[in-house]
């Protein structure tokens, strides 16, 4: 199978998909477009990512969007560390574009909560400045597109100095913000950055899924001593998930480098991130309703460090192994993953791994194009049928 | 801003909803005043019969009835303040040395030991012994008289061409070397190239060869010791120093680092060493404006220009300056120090190629900023010749000296070359420093590790 998941692959997937063996939401579409097989399951689905446990929810869990649970985590590690600030475009006054710092200015004023001018390279490089000084910034960024301005700061400073200065100068900071396509927002504002960073030795990277991802990583990352690069996603902010009760107290972080499995499976390993991570649960229940498979999904959380041992551990166990992920197919985390995976379990494997990514292609800002370059439900559905050769 | 909102606001209603939010708040929610900031209040509205704009963007701007576009041309240049001129005379009436004639001629030592230490290290870079040095013959006053000015607990950003900075601080001449030669004392480990020197007790932030990346470093800098004082006022009030080149100066982050400091009152001097090249480019191809000094004005900045040759009008604008910073809280200020570069680039560059040797030797005799102050130490009898000759000759061996210990010295550990990617060793570094230990003891004819600290021992996890 062609790993590389191009527009017009895509649509033959997806159409093969279709036709093959049709799922019920696509049944009733088919007719109209193949455009719309996706669009219409991908709505459907895309709902079904917020999973609320109705009945046997444990007690003192709560629902949290992935926004309040940035904004928590903010707030209490900026009322625990007298050190920690957060600086951006609009992010005091206005609460922030995603208003992910809503409240802070009034909490914590405005010496800790600052609007910067437009000039990304000015507040990023201000904020290594302050972190070489012994300040913890986080820094936000409007999206993460706009770091382009600023990645000069962020690798050749922020990575580096306290390599360079022999190990005298530790960096604490954080970059955050949303990263990835969005909807609608074209080319310039569509880029997944995972790859990009995660090649960099010095920095740290990760990417929250759920609530819980989002609060314990955050946490972590403004306490971590070294730069820590925080992959937001815009579609994610409004997503509820359930918070445990041990998550919502102030001393929740998540350890990085760890991923977390989070459904159990044993016929086939999907490694993934951020929203993907809900699109390979969906994925995951159609593929069981459909056709009786167990898809385990591991939610990697953790991009650099990645959690190499957790992706040989299950595909020792299912042999096989897809990642799914929305950058851009080349030198991305998707090849990372196969070729670790090639390294470290190559004798485990039973058939070729495969990578579902976006499309090498600029994102295009017309709706439909848009929902073409990019992963979604049933076209990962449909390349892990083809891969257990269902 | 706007444009690139106007790209995303179809998907977004968020992002919809904040104009409406922001047009509500500037028409019903007056907010607190800041500095530097017009408040909403202020709005677009405007007076009846006023003679000011009140539009939020320049409110101290009167209203006129004549239509004419300023012209560059219509300015006169900023003036070059000096105290001392190329003869090493008095032309400030008012000037008085404020250091004593021990404290000057240590001054004048370190400009002449930074200045022999070129030489020397220079030509070793050319008999193959280092990769790479620059030197800043021409410009040792601008280094060493500023220097002079702050206190012990400011915090430096330099560029690469401010060892009198370094010198004046308390670098010693083994730790020059050290660095250079990339020895098991460098405190850098052996890992920047050479003349990308750091301290961490002298507060001298490492050397990042990126052009122009320190100064919004500055700028963050500068408002973390702000911070801190404020948060605990037993720490004296302290600035930060920053230094740069012309050229440095057309990089986005200068422009970028001026503004935040003033928006956000950052205790911060910026040094702009105006050397009149950016490696080739001369500064006639560089900008078209009245050198730095003008965009200082423009980012609402005091400012000045002295006679980076004259390291009195130095000393004078940095004491002033370090005032002016720490006034109200804190401020930015800029000072633009003309000088001439009289050395190569680097020792990558070869000057030659783009200015006549006769220019260079005509700026070496006509004016230096070591002869100037030479000049008005004699004027003023407290040297001669002969102190001349023995500092020149003591320097030389000292420099010599060091050199050929720190030439000698083992390198650092292999081991250091896996550590501080991180504050802890992640598996990732350890798995590779294991890699490299079992690749050394396989092969052990094939690699001479003798030179470095422990050998391959230091790889032991």
């Amino acid at each position: 199978m062609s790993s590389l998941l191009r527009p017009a692959v895509r649509l033959a997937a997806s159409a093969a998909a279709a036709s093959s063996r049709v799922p019920a939401a696509a049944r009733i579409s088919k007719s109209v477009s193949p455009f719309s097989v996706s669009k219409q399951s991908a709505v459907s689905a895309f709902a079904s990512q917020s999973r609320t446990y109705a009945s046997d929810a444990p007690s003192g869990t709560k629902d949290y969007t992935v926004r309040d649970a940035l904004n928590e985590a903010l707030a209490e590690e900026l009322e625990a560390n007298d050190k920690v600030f957060i600086l951006g475009e609009e992010v005091a006054q206005y609460n922030g574009a995603y208003k992910v710092t809503k409240g802070l200015l009034d909490r914590f004023g405005e010496r800790r909560v600052i609007d910067t001018p437009v000039t990304e390279s000015g507040f990023t490089g201000l904020a290594v400045g302050a972190a070489l000084s012994g300040l913890h910034p986080v820094v936000e960024f409007m999206t993460w597109n706009f770091a382009m301005q600023a990645i000069d700061q962020i690798v050749n400073s922020g990575a580096k100095t306290l390599y360079m200065s022999g190990g005298i100068q530790p960096c604490n900071i954080t970059f955050r913000g949303p990263n990835g396509f969005a909807s609608g927002v074209g080319a310039q504002h569509s880029q997944d950055y995972s790859a990009w960073y995660g090649s960099v030795p010095g920095l740290k990277v990760v990417a929250p899924w759920s609530a819980e991802d989002a609060k314990g990583l955050l946490k972590a990352a403004i306490r971590d001593p070294n730069p820590v690069v925080f992959l937001e996603n815009e579609l994610m902010y409004g997503q509820s998930f359930p918070m445990s009760e041990a998550a919502q107290k102030d001393d929740f972080v998540i350890p990085f480098g760890k991923a977390k499995i989070e459904r159990q499976g044993k016929d086939l390993t999907m490694v993934t991130l951020s929203r993907c991570v809900g699109q390979c649960l969906v994925a995951a229940e159609n593929l069981k309703k459909k056709y009786g498979v167990e898809v385990e999904v591991i939610n990697l959380r953790s991009v650099k460090p990645i959690d190499i041992e957790a992706i040989v551990k299950s595909v020792k166990k299912t042999r096989r192994l897809l990642s799914v992920e929305s950058g851009f197919p080349a030198f991305g985390v998707g090849a990372e993953i196969l070729a670790l995976t090639m390294e470290y379990a190559f004798d485990y494997l039973d058939a070729p791994a495969g990578r579902v990514t976006g499309a090498d292609v600029p994102t295009p800002y017309a709706a439909k194009l848009e929902d073409m370059a990019f992963p979604n439900e049933p076209v990962i559905e449909a390349y892990a049928a083809k891969l257990l050769r269902l | 801003m706007k444009n690139r909102l106007a790209s995303v606001t179809r998907s977004c209603g968020q992002r919809q909803l904040r104009h409406g939010q922001r047009l509500l708040a500037v028409n019903s929610c007056p907010l607190p005043q800041r500095r530097h900031v017009a408040s909403f209040e202020q709005g677009p509205s405007q007076r009846p019969d006023s003679q000011y704009v009140s539009f939020p963007g320049a409110v101290k701007s009167a209203f006129c009835h004549t239509m004419k576009f300023e012209s560059p041309q219509n300015y006169p240049a900023l003036p070059t303040y000096r105290v001392v001129d190329q003869h090493g005379v008095v032309v400030d009436p008012d000037f008085q040395p404020d250091i004593s004639d021990e404290e000057v001629m240590q001054l004048y030592r370190h400009m002449l030991t930074v200045s022999i230490m070129d030489i020397i290290m220079y030509d070793a870079q050319r008999q193959g012994r280092l990769s790479f040095y620059i030197v800043s013959a021409g410009e040792e006053a601008v280094a060493v008289g500023s220097a002079s000015c702050l206190s012990k607990d400011d915090v430096i950003f330099s560029q690469y061409r401010e060892q009198g900075v370094f010198a004046q601080r308390g670098f010693k001449l083994s730790d020059f070397m050290n660095q250079l030669f990339a020895n098991k004392h460098d405190p850098g480990k052996g890992r920047n190239m050479p003349v990308h020197y750091g301290s961490k007790e002298l507060h001298i932030h490492t050397i990042s060869s990126p052009l122009a990346t320190q100064i919004p470093q500055a700028s963050g800098a500068a408002y973390a010791l702000k911070m801190q004082h404020m948060q605990d006022p037993s720490i004296p009030p302290r600035v930060v120093a920053c230094y740069f080149g012309d050229g440095a100066a057309s990089e986005g982050d200068f422009h970028a680092a001026l503004n935040i400091a003033a928006t956000k009152s950052c205790p911060v001097i910026f040094i702009c060493r105006n050397n009149g090249f950016a490696i080739s480019t001369s500064t006639l191809e560089q900008y078209r404006g009245d050198g730095i000094a003008s965009r200082g004005l423009g980012y609402g900045i005091e400012t000045i220009r002295v006679d980076g040759n004259d390291i009195w009008a130095v000393r004078e604008a940095t004491k002033k300056a370090r005032e002016l910073a720490l006034k109200d809280g804190g401020q930015p200020v800029l000072i633009e120090a003309m000088t001439y570069r009289v050395s190569h680039h680097s020792t990558s560059d070869d000057s030659f190629a783009y200015r006549a040797k006769v220019e260079v030797e005509d700026w070496k005799r006509r004016d230096n900023p070591i002869i100037r102050l030479r000049k008005w130490m004699e004027n003023k009898g407290i040297w001669d010749d002969n102190k001349e000759k023995e500092a020149r000759e003591s320097t030389r061996r000292e420099v010599l000296k060091e050199f050929s210990k720190a030439e000698k010295e083992k390198k650092p550990p292999i081991r250091t070359m896996f550590e501080d990617v991180y504050e802890e060793m992640t598996p990732d570094n350890k798995a590779q420093m294991a890699q490299l230990r079992e690749h050394l003891e396989r092969y052990p004819e094939e690699y001479d590790v003798g030179d470095y600290v422990g050998g391959r021992d230091s790889l032991k996890p």
